[in-house]
């Protein structure tokens, strides 16, 4: 149902009006001890509403979301699978909503989540240890940037220099360039894997590291992995892994064994956590032997049965966030780990591939392929050949009642449409989506203004993007016509 | 598994339409690689009922829920009300990636966008940001955006600022060449020692960070802060680590202040053992192209109606890559959507009510102290809602103890960030707190005093 825009919730604010019941003070006629010059006598323009009319607000902009639990979200390289309703409800409980400065015997519940997780995923990835505390994806790679430069310094020489693939995702010579590092970006091959000889090339005593994700933002493993690593330990330099993408290998294959230093996990990808239109995610690091007494502070260790924290340590990058890390995104991915068990979890990355290898081959017939390197968990299709634009097809699917996949991304492919089905799609599902996506492609070639023109049926159609940046609204004000 | 919905027989059929065997053959590029994967160590599935018994186990571990609490130091336990957690439980909210297609995420946007508006109002300035990780990476965020601003690597932080939040801006700083500089505090107000800033400032700094209320609990005067500030061609940038604060305090905005950024967790989020939180970050027009992380604005679509989009991304990680502000991408938006959520349901009046609230409970305590001499409060006036207490001649080891055989945790210790601070506390108040609450940690103080 194409539904409205509601109006701001400041018009509908009324003096008098509240929207709550908070607790009723305890000391109502207790004089303030501060002088007057420091506190403020209003917020103005801040909103006065009723309970029912927030819920109704809010209730409408709900339903201009298009959501996970509405339908098929092939997002490429975000995982959008399925969250689990039983992780919301034990993630509620009354008993984990503790104080991060608690006492330690009487959190021990909490460490206790913290630490299995940090041990699940030990085995999971085969690196020797694990930090819970980055906050998201792009902050588990700065952590683990630093965490790298910390383990060379111990060396002697931090070094220069991240070598980086040009299919690489934008956080990634973001993060590394905030570790302190140069970037310098080097090409992928023509099967769209990182070639032996370009790495060999590139490599001098001031490479501190490469920045690899695997399988690839192709979607295509990177099959010399373990003789890039070898190439690189020996000149002295590290590997990181982006494990953005690890949905495709959970249960197959540990980074540890393929040679990787360092590597960062998106419990919101592959652990099922909710993305929540944008965070809070977590980007737990793993590292090998020689980079454990570099990881941030603190460290959840068990002894005996008790669990404690440490709080300092010489060698280690120190805090990277604040207190333990995104605490309650943590007991969800412990939830989902637990529901699948070690039966189901390899399930997850078999049927997250053969969803995409579906998809590639009933795709394949109507758009371009630019790499035709074995897919995992997610393909890559271009615009060529079409006469209309990625952007064109993408807004049309949103008429067809679909979230567009991830577009223009990898950058090294014209057009990129990036498609990941995950694995908590369903055959009938797939089956959907392709008629849709051939009917979109014949629209294209005998109606392109369908396409060029779309969406037609959203609540808001194609925005003016450019006018937002020229003369930013970012705000609401009172004087404002355009409400 | 019921996650996964593909039948044995959809894997079957799928698998010779692709001409394969067994799914294993589309692992070849991985198997090749000679590693095989061990699922040693691994936990066996739980049913339903399982896994709610296991996670019943974990949390009945933790024995904090039976205490009488007087944590603060940066997250705080406040009042929740119900519709916060109805709505923001929404899969809507809960289940959609960041807005990158808006036709299909206004309401995101737009929720964002009240967010934002909401917090221009309380801080005084001009535009806010979505969100970022939580208070301490918000004043690195801040750290290194006066540094990009000025093109000067050296700055100025208060020691009074949360520890864990300087501790966190070591970190960032530690390889990028930039110089922190501490300045002292007033021992007689706990304020920031203006003349130390002074002193300082003869060097040229990017600017000078400085938490209010700091970590003692005390309210700073801001506006001679900046004016000094500004007089030394730097920008003044106020954390803040309890947002409930700003509700009842002089707007930022009013004194000068630069850029504030801080930890939101008090707008609607349990302490959750400290994450996820709300990082956040307001400041004046003229840092906007310099601001890290997400920002929506208005704009219209194709047909002239209202919409809303994230704007101004060229400052961002996927178009700039390296040169990018910030390389944040996912942050905290769902957390930012529970704030708007919490500040719209309490509202003009009963925001500032439950930020007064907290103070009130605070001097109450301190006037009830004050007819106790041997109970010391390092600052009786100027605080907002946490006090410094000691009991000269105890450690603060054994006055917490002493307290916990009442089931009350009483506060933090100090001499965790302040070695030196051996027998200080620091005791955090909010609304949730009933006077018999408070009575209770009097009398039993009354009894080692």
């Amino acid at each position: 149902m194409n539904r409205p825009l509601p109006e701001p919730i400041f018009l509908s604010s009324r003096p008098g009006k509240v929207g709550s019941a908070p607790p009723k003070s305890a000391r109502p006629d207790q004089p303030l001890r501060l002088d007057a010059g420091l506190v403020r006598d209003d917020i103005a323009g801040f909103p006065e509403v009723s309970e029912v009319e927030l819920v109704r607000h809010y209730t409408a902009l709900s339903h201009l979301n298009y959501s996970v639990d509405e339908g098929l979200y092939p997002l490429g390289s975000c995982t959008m699978k399925y969250n689990p309703k039983i992780n919301e409800k034990v993630a509620a409980f009354d008993g984990f909503n503790c104080h991060p400065y608690a006492p330690l015997d009487t959190v021990q519940g909490n460490l206790a989540v913290i630490h299995a997780l940090q041990e699940y995923l030990v085995r999971l990835t085969g690196m020797a240890g694990f930090t819970m505390t980055p906050a998201a994806g792009a902050h588990g790679e700065f952590t683990g940037m630093l965490t790298l430069r910390r383990a060379l310094e111990r060396r002697g020489n931090p070094r220069k220099v991240v070598l980086i693939p040009d299919s690489a995702h934008g956080t990634n010579p973001a993060s590394a360039h905030f570790a302190g590092y140069e970037v310098k970006t080097i090409s992928s091959g023509p099967a769209g894997t990182l070639e032996l000889e370009t790495v060999r090339a590139n490599l001098n005593e001031d490479v501190a590291a490469l920045m690899m994700t695997n399988p690839n933002t192709l979607g295509v493993f990177e099959t010399d992995i373990v003789r890039i690593a070898e190439l690189l330990h020996q000149n002295g330099s590290l590997l990181y892994m982006d494990g953005a993408n690890f949905n495709a290998l959970i249960g197959v294959v540990r980074p540890g064994d393929l040679g990787v230093d360092v590597l960062h996990l998106n419990l919101h990808k592959t652990f099922a956590t909710p993305h929540g239109g944008g965070g809070p995610g977590s980007g737990p690091v793993g590292v090998a032997e020689e980079l454990l007494p570099c990881l941030p502070l603190p460290r959840v260790e068990e002894a005996q049965g008790t669990f404690g924290a440490h709080f300092h340590d010489e060698a280690s990058i120190g805090r990277v966030k604040d207190y333990y890390g995104q605490f309650l995104v943590i007991v969800r991915a412990l939830a989902y780990l637990y529901a699948l068990g070690r039966e189901n979890i390899r399930l997850v990355a078999e049927d997250a591939v053969l969803n995409a290898n579906y998809l590639r081959q009933k795709l394949e017939p109507i758009l371009e392929l630019p790499y035709k390197s074995p897919s995992l968990h997610e393909v890559v299709f271009s615009d060529h050949g079409l006469p209309v634009k990625t952007l064109d097809i993408a807004k049309r699917l949103l008429d067809y009642g679909y979230h567009p996949c991830t577009i223009y991304f990898p950058l090294i492919v014209h057009g990129a449409l990036m498609i990941e089905p995950t694995e908590t799609e369903s055959r009938e599902t797939l089956d959907a989506f392709v008629a849709v996506m051939e009917k979109i492609v014949r629209e294209a070639r005998e109606n392109p203004a369908l396409l060029t023109e779309a969406p037609h049926d959203t609540p808001v159609r194609r925005l003016d993007e450019t006018a937002a940046a020229r003369k930013p609204v970012l705000q609401w004000t009172a004087g404002d016509q355009s409400h | 598994m019921h996650y996964l919905p593909l039948t044995e027989n959809d894997r079957e059929e799928m698998r010779k339409s692709l001409g394969i065997r067994a799914t294993d053959e589309l692992f070849q590029c991985i198997t090749s690689t000679g590693c095989r994967f061990p699922a040693a160590g691994l936990p066996e599935a739980l049913s339903e009922p399982e896994l709610i018994a296991r996670f019943r186990e974990f949390a009945a571990r933790n024995t904090y829920p039976d205490h009488l609490s007087f944590l603060g130091g940066g997250a705080y336990d406040h009042f929740i009300p119900e519709v916060v957690n109805s709505l923001s439980g929404k899969a809507e909210f809960l289940t959609p990636y960041t807005p990158y297609q808006p036709e299909v995420s206004q309401g995101s946007l737009m929720a964002m966008f009240e967010y934002q508006t909401m917090m221009t109002q309380l801080t005084g300035l001009d535009v806010a940001n979505s969100s970022l990780y939580d208070g301490g990476t918000a004043a690195a965020e801040g750290l290194l955006l006066i540094v990009r601003k000025t093109g000067v690597n050296r700055v100025l932080v208060a020691e009074t600022l949360h520890p864990e939040y300087l501790e966190i801006l070591r970190t960032y700083v530690r390889n990028l060449g930039i110089e922190l500089v501490t300045v002292g505090w007033d021992r007689s107000n706990g304020r920031v020692d203006e003349s130390d800033l002074q002193a300082k400032l003869a060097t040229p700094a990017a600017g000078f960070l400085f938490q209010s209320p700091n970590f003692l609990g005390v309210v700073e005067t801001a506006q001679p802060l900046c004016e000094k500030v500004h007089a030394a061609k730097g920008h003044a940038v106020m954390v803040v680590a309890e947002a409930m604060s700003l509700a009842l305090l002089t707007p930022p905005g009013a004194c000068g202040i630069d850029l504030v950024v801080g930890e939101a967790q008090s707008f609607g989020m349990p302490l959750s053992f400290g994450g996820p939180t709300l990082g956040f970050m307001a400041l004046k027009e003229e840092f906007l192209r310099q601001m890290p992380g997400r920002v929506v604005g208005q704009t219209h679509d194709v047909d002239g109606r209202r919409g809303y989009v994230l704007t101004l991304s060229t400052r961002e990680q996927h178009i700039k890559r390296e040169k990018a502000t910030s390389n944040i991408c996912s942050n905290e938006a769902w957390c930012a959507l529970r704030a708007g959520i919490y500040l719209a349901a309490l509202g003009r009046q009963g925001l500032r009510d439950v930020a007064g609230q907290c103070h009130q409970n605070a001097a109450y305590f301190v006037d009830r102290l004050e007819k106790m001499p041997r109970v010391q409060v390092l600052f009786a006036r100027g605080f907002y809602n946490e006090v410094v207490i000691s009991l000269p001649g105890m450690t603060s080891d054994a006055l917490l103890t002493r307290l916990r055989s009442h089931k009350i945790l009483a506060g933090i210790p100090l001499k965790w960030f302040h070695p030196e601070m051996t027998g200080e506390i620091l005791v955090a108040f909010t609304e949730m707190h009933k006077t018999s609450d408070i009575d209770r940690l009097v009398s039993a103080l009354g009894e080692l005093a």
